[in-house]
């Protein structure tokens, strides 16, 4: 039997956000797109995180965080997931990011930072054309 | 594909990731290295949890494994939710209530989708599990969703078959259904510190004397607070008894009875493949949906039409 293949995709929350609203419409969202969500829940470490996307083998990381804290644990992330070979793995962040921090996170590896007024669709096409799976 | 075998062999965290997405995307390629595990499995208890929504299956599992890193025992963990019918989606949320576990490095948890295989329990689900025995778990559990009916194949993996259900989940209506009240070697009510927790457990106990087979091993009802953490030895101590009881066992019975099981399965899965693959390709099958579809023949007939020359000698079910 050919089964589609899927995306597949680990939405984080790092660091001490206490609260995941946003997160949990764009995995509602993910998910009505057809891809399987992995979701971790609030208040993850970097290296959790990134186990997870290692165990689940996945092929995005969707990182959301308000708290203003994404100029540590981003790279951190970024550099941990470097360190494990995870190197095919698209990075996505979003959340409250300022403009003027974009381009230091795109330069660590994060392929694009999606604002709070983001519509879904918009997430997910570049996913797909990024990944290149249905 | 080597290269892969070996690595889940040393137990290789990525090896095993990758050969898992292996058997959910491509079964095909992936029975080539499943071929060369499957001389490496039998080690691992199997376990399967399984129950409704809501009755704390994870965090109860979460408990379990606890118990068992102080024990020192390598986990694996398969959880297993359903695909959406619509979409294909899927949102693999059992996770949460383990993620302090996910920096263990002897202990391995994977979300499936069903991916909408019937049965309810993804056929890739099987596979998986042998991945994780071969890598050198001592223990492998995996999780499902259950209401009852759907998730009876779980027992075709299992060694032991862990129900949890809870008080005021309508537990009195589900203990009647025949499935799950079948397939329980362990009926575990959890979130016992709620009302009526009793009361469940009567209610499982009286459905389980009401079992006319005369079986050996009498499935034990016990009370868990996972969230508390209370129940979680006096469950593993059932699960090792359980383990104990199926050695004593003749094992012919029951090993003869799963190899047995997962051949048929194998045949079946296959010859359906195979078939299937073989009538798209000439467009037969296309065809004869529009039949169906214009009311000119019905699915059964179309089967049996498709059907007659590719099994003769053997003859059709009607």
């Amino acid at each position: 039997m050919s089964t589609k293949r899927k995306i597949r995709i680990v939405v984080a929350k790092p660091g001490l956000d206490s609260h995941d609203r946003g997160a949990k419409v764009i995995a509602r969202a993910f998910r009505d797109a057809g891809m399987e969500v992995i979701y971790t829940g609030l208040w993850q470490t970097p290296e959790q995180i990134v186990e997870t996307a290692l165990q689940e083998d996945v092929d995005v990381v969707a990182l959301s965080i308000l708290s203003g804290a994404h100029m540590t644990l981003f790279p951190k992330i970024t550099k941990l997931m470097k360190q494990k070979g995870l190197n095919d793995i698209l990075i996505l962040g979003g959340g409250v990011i300022p403009d003027e921090d974009i381009p230091a996170l795109k330069k660590i590896g994060i392929a694009e930072i999606f604002g709070p007024d983001t519509p879904t669709n918009t997430i997910i096409k570049f996913i797909k054309k990024h990944t290149q799976k249905t | 594909m080597k290269q892969l075998v070996n690595g889940v062999l040393k137990g290789n965290r990525r090896s095993i990731a990758k050969t898992i997405t292996l058997i959910e995307n491509n079964p095909t390629e992936a029975q080539k290295a499943i071929s060369k595990l499957y001389l490496h499995t039998g080690k691992a208890h199997i376990i399967g949890i399984t129950g409704p929504t809501g009755s704390g299956k994870s965090t109860l599992i979460k408990r379990l494994v606890e118990e068992l890193r102080r024990k020192r025992k390598r986990v694996g963990i398969i959880a297993v939710d359903p695909s959406s019918p619509f979409t294909g989606g899927a949102f693999l949320g059992d996770r949460i209530r383990m993620q302090k576990l996910s920096t263990d490095k002897e202990v391995f948890i994977r979300s499936m989708a069903t991916r909408n295989s019937p049965g309810g329990l993804a056929r890739a689900t099987k596979d998986a599990v042998k991945v994780l025995d071969a890598s050198g778990k001592d223990v492998v559990i995996v999780e499902t969703v259950g209401a009852g009916q759907s998730e009876v194949d779980i027992i075709k993996i299992a060694h032991t078959v862990v129900v949890v259900l809870a008080p005021g989940l309508g537990d009195d209506i589900q203990a009647i259904k025949a499935g799950m009240m079948e397939i329980g070697d362990i009926f575990v009510v959890n979130k016992a510190d709620r009302e009526n927790a009793d009361e469940a457990v009567i209610d499982i106990e009286t459905m389980l004397n009401m079992s006319s087979e005369k079986e050996k091993w009498k499935p034990p009802v016990i009370k868990t607070t996972a969230t508390k953490d209370e129940g979680t030895t006096e469950l593993l101590n059932h699960i090792n008894q359980h383990m104990k009881y199926l050695k004593k066992e003749p094992i012919d019975t029951q090993r003869r009875q799963k190899a047995e099981t997962e051949l048929v399965e194998a045949i079946k899965q296959k010859t359906t493949d195979s078939i299937i693959d073989e009538l798209r390709r000439k467009g037969e099958l296309e065809k004869l949906v529009e039949k169906i579809l214009a009311k000119e023949t019905d699915p059964y007939s179309a089967a049996d039409t498709l059907l007659e020359e590719r099994l003769k000698g053997f003859k059709t079910h009607r």
